[in-house]
């Protein structure tokens, strides 16, 4: 056995010691786990995760209404058509993006369990919402990014991201492209006995609960209404859990919870030479399918993020398009912004044209922007890449080889993924290693895939799996 | 020649090909995976040889040395024209007589 398959044996045992927390007392019949006991066991309601957070830099970001992007997306519905579109700036937290909620209750829950430091494998926006938590706390702490491809050639807004780790004084372990991250991640959590300020562990995801729930009471505060539906960037779908779970706490109303991604279909995640042909490291589809059908598949034994539980639509848009509104956000509404985050803003542009004047639709985040992390520096790398950029329809848009800006604000579409498929392929996921299911395992898929009984059934017909009847 | 106690940036490799996981695509496999890190010299050192370094959270982490100061190089990259016309666009279109 080399050192690799060595220390991924391990792994549960790494972890465990990392989280301090029992998965496996969670666990129960063939595949089945109580997620909201684990929910819950935290033992932080939301008005405690509040006050943290408010205590640290972070939350009680403004709700702003997008006037001139509303006007022009009703230039394109059809009469009567085009809700009014706020965006939730969450930018303005402390470290410059929403990943702030979920490294402050992570990175107070580490302090308080009296662990020396945070470690997070992250190449995204959370790297520096956790260095920025745990400087705060007087933490020590170190950021695992996958970067560069093995020629040494960084992404752009990785590197970026890198810088503010640093500044927030984080130690930043860089590597090249490959899933064996994992195991630069475990061997340093076995070094240092830290925490491991996971995106996946409970405390990450009920920082955002307070997301959902300003919502709620920021509508209802500017516009005097509730909106017909929230917009999230989805990619580990934790933002998206965490934002519907808040919805709930503060509002019995049906909001319909809409996730969006950049498509980036045919460019394979672990590949050293795609790696750079990208140019969104986040929000993609490369990792909201894959985490979306199989939410175990993070770096924590169960992970308390489940998007398809809450998820009633998955609309996909193009590269193209994501920097088209970025560029536009800046330009109508002075509002200059990372790309990434307004994955969510594209999608709402389109979507906004299918609801009535007088509702309202909130896109959840923006991220900060600076050099590497912008529109101009994406798009500059790409033609270094070289990728066509190029105007036209984005429809014609190939990821890894072109990015193609819509050349009208009404071609930017909202693409329709059909949720039956990976409510399906959840389901086939999840039961791959079970020959028998419980009553109780199939209310467990039914919560997962937020579907009735009688669905789960139909589907385990299908693939040929038992289950016993009650 | 890097005096002890400069900030330096390092290079190791972590996994060697045939190290590396299975199932993953031919091109990842076939190359090394590679750390890089930075930290504070631990003895006089030349570029290219191997060395220690402590780091920020007081690791002491082993590699070849590839630069002292390492400096933050990202940009915005070369001007991009196409968001001129993004910006018309979006402009025009707001102001058009529909």
């Amino acid at each position: 056995m080399n050192r690799y398959k060595e220390l991924m044996a391990r792994r549960n045992e790494i972890m465990k010691k990392a989280v301090r927390l029992d998965y496996d007392s969670y666990e129960f019949k063939a595949i089945g786990f109580d997620y909201e006991r684990m929910m819950a066991d935290t033992g932080y309601g939301l008005e405690e995760v509040r006050r943290i957070q408010a205590a640290s830099g972070v939350g009680g970001t403004p709700l702003k209404e997008l006037r001139n992007i509303t006007a022009l997306a009703r230039k394109f519905a059809k009469p009567g058509c085009g809700a009014r579109i706020f965006i939730k700036d969450e930018a303005l937290n402390d470290s410059g993006s929403f990943k702030a909620r979920r490294a402050a209750l992570s990175c107070y829950h580490a302090k308080r369990l009296g662990y020396p430091g945070v470690i997070t494998a992250t190449s995204g926006n959370y790297g520096a919402a956790v260095a920025s938590q745990a400087a705060k706390l007087g933490l020590k702490c170190i950021v695992v990014q996958e970067c560069y491809d093995s020629k040494g050639i960084g992404q752009p807004e990785i590197i970026e991201k890198a810088r503010a780790c640093e500044a927030y004084g984080a130690e930043v372990v860089q590597l090249s492209v490959g899933p064996e991250l994992f195991y630069t991640f475990l061997l340093l959590l076995e070094e240092t006995g830290y925490f491991n300020a996971s995106l996946y562990t409970p405390y990450a995801i009920q920082g955002i609960e307070t997301l959902g729930w300003e919502i709620v009471h920021d509508s209802l505060r500017v516009a005097g209404k509730l909106p017909k539906a929230v917009v999230v960037t989805n990619a580990g779908g934790g933002n998206l859990t965490g934002t519907a779970r808040g919805l709930r706490i503060a509002t019995d109303e049906k909001i319909e919870v809409i996730a969006a991604s950049v498509n980036l279909a045919g460019l394979h995640m672990a590949s050293d030479i795609d790696f750079n042909r990208k140019s969104f490291t986040t929000g993609h589809t490369g990792f909201g399918m894959p985490f979306m059908t199989n939410p175990d598949r993070s770096d924590v034994p169960r992970s308390a993020a489940r998007p398809l539980r809450y998820m009633d639509r998955y609309v996909t848009v193009n590269q193209g398009e994501v920097f088209f509104v970025t560029e536009m956000l800046a330009s109508l509404e002075g509002i200059e912004r990372g790309p990434a985050g307004n994955t969510s803003l594209a999608a709402a542009f389109a979507l906004a044209q299918e609801y009535s004047q007088d509702d309202m639709i909130v896109v959840q985040e923006t991220e900060y922007t600076g050099a590497g992390k912008h529109h101009q520096a994406q798009l500059a790398f790409a033609k270094t890449m070289g990728i066509d950029v190029r105007f036209g329809d984005p429809e014609e848009e190939i990821p890894g080889k072109s990015i193609v800006l819509p050349d009208s604000a009404g071609k930017i579409r909202a693409r329709e993924y059909d949720l039956d498929r990976a409510r399906r392929s959840l389901i086939r996921n999840a039961t791959q290693r079970a020959d028998f299911l419980t009553a109780d395992d199939l209310d467990f898929l039914a919560a997962e895939v937020n579907r009735d009984r009688e669905y789960v059934q139909e589907v385990l017909r299908e693939i040929n799996k038992k289950w016993e009847e009650n | 020649m890097i005096r002890k106690g400069a900030w330096v940036r390092i290079r190791k490799t972590v996994l060697n090909p045939e190290e590396r996981a299975e199932n993953i695509p031919e091109e990842t496999r076939k190359v090394p995976l590679f750390l890089w890190t930075k930290g504070y010299l631990l003895e006089d050192a030349e570029i290219g040889s191997e060395v220690k370094i402590k780091t920020p959270t007081g690791r002491i982490e082993a590699g070849t040395l590839l630069e002292e100061n390492p400096a933050f190089r990202h940009d915005y990259g070369p001007f991009v024209p196409e968001i001129l016309k993004i910006r018309e666009i979006v402009r025009e279109e707001l102001a058009g007589d529909e």
